[in-house]
């Protein structure tokens, strides 16, 4: 038996340590918002946070997983309200929608680590994530967006605890 | 009048000769305490291996071979980018160094990188800590003539800050080993392990000597 967290729910699996994280997650949990597409590390299709981290499912043993803080894209927010969520609500951004539960996994830690994110970092966090439908324009856009929105709602919580610094 | 000046001067002289030869001395110190930083190794000898500036450059020669070689040098990259294959192309994925050499943001390294290879071609070999030379110590291999990549490795302030012994430890490494299992489709650096180990040893026991070019 294996212990794993996901979404902050305490799962035994009885399963191969070798077995991929992805297939544990879609098949065993039944979560099925994270998508297979390469299996190899290369498209970005299967990220998931593990211990905050944009990881590769398809390729991360389930041993690697065990114990640790699994999160999927059904456990990003607690009601689809996550600001990149928002986002990516806001323009349309998926077209056939298979590599954005990916994307959406992604841009979630590119701006935990950077608030304000140049086209340039987007492109240096973004470019494993693969969309044969080609949305990268919007997926940029909607980056930006999502950063926006991050801002306000900072701001906000700054400005109800924020107290004058003194001047002598 | 003329008295009273070769008095003052000969008064004079003497204080102004200390100052210039206590500038002098301490200059000749400094120096010499840097290039005892710089060339550490260089200074003695181990288990009482002799220095021999021939047999140690001969042994660089054949480091360099295996430090050239696409399972080292691709994570020594004179770009920001790691490279990839035996080609040694540029990395796909557009992945970066990142300040600490472990990546940036949802491209960290060990996303995908796991602590041990995935079976199968094209997968991504593994190792606990993978990763680049941080952003502040780079450590290129791409691009260096076996001379200055010698230099390169025996100066502690362009080697990770390794003295001699942290040196000699360092082919012991789990992410320089790894060199020689990374997975299918991936050739090996051009000899053993252990003959890589005897000859990187042998290379700076025997004084780390630089090759002329
Ligand atoms: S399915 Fe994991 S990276 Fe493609
Ligand atoms: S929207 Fe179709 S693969 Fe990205």
């Amino acid at each position: 038996m294996i212990s794993l967290n996901v979404n902050q729910k305490t799962y035994q699996v009885d399963v191969d340590p070798n077995m991929p994280l992805l297939w544990v997650i879609r098949d065993i949990i039944g979560l099925t918002g994270t998508k297979y597409g390469c299996g190899v590390a290369q498209c970005g299709a299967c990220t998931v946070h593990l211990n905050g981290e944009a990881v590769r499912s398809c390729v991360t043993k389930v041993s690697r997983a065990e114990g640790q803080k699994i999160v999927t894209i059904e456990g990003l927010s607690a009601n689809n309200d996550h600001p990149v969520q928002r986002a990516w609500q806001e323009i349309d951004v998926p077209q056939c929608g298979y590599c954005h539960s990916g994307q959406i996994m992604s841009a979630a830690v590119l701006l935990r680590e950077n608030p304000n994110p140049t086209d340039q970092d987007i492109d240096e966090a973004m470019s494993g994530n693969i969309c044969r439908c080609g949305t990268y324009l919007r997926i940029r856009k909607a980056i930006h967006i999502a950063a926006e929105m991050q801002k306000t709602k900072s701001n906000t919580g700054q400005t109800k605890n924020s107290v004058s610094p003194v001047k002598i | 009048m003329k008295l009273h000046s070769e008095i003052k001067s000969h008064n004079y002289l003497p204080g102004k000769t200390m100052i210039v030869l206590t500038l002098v001395f301490s200059m000749i110190a400094l120096t010499s305490s840097m290039k005892y930083k710089s060339d550490f190794h260089m200074s003695d000898t181990a288990d009482g291996v002799k220095k021999d500036s021939i047999e140690s450059v001969k042994a660089f020669m054949k480091v360099y071979e295996v430090l050239m070689s696409p399972r080292c040098m691709n994570c020594h990259p004179a770009g920001d980018a790691p490279l990839q294959g035996d080609d040694n192309h540029v990395h796909t994925m557009n992945v970066v160094r990142g300040p600490d050499g472990t990546g940036l943001y949802a491209a960290k390294c060990s996303n995908c990188h796991q602590p041990t290879n995935v079976p199968g071609l094209h997968t991504p070999p593994g190792n606990p800590k993978w990763q680049l030379p941080p952003a502040n110590m780079k450590m290129v291999f791409q691009g260096k003539s076996p001379r200055q990549l010698a230099l390169q490795i025996m100066n502690y302030n362009l080697n990770g800050h390794r003295n001699k012994a942290q040196l000699l430890e360092h082919s012991k490494d789990t992410l320089v080993k790894v060199a020689w299992n990374m997975g299918e489709g991936r050739t090996p650096p051009p000899m053993s392990y252990s003959a890589f180990v005897n000859v990187w040893n042998e290379w700076i026991n025997k004084g780390g000597y630089a090759p002329k070019q």
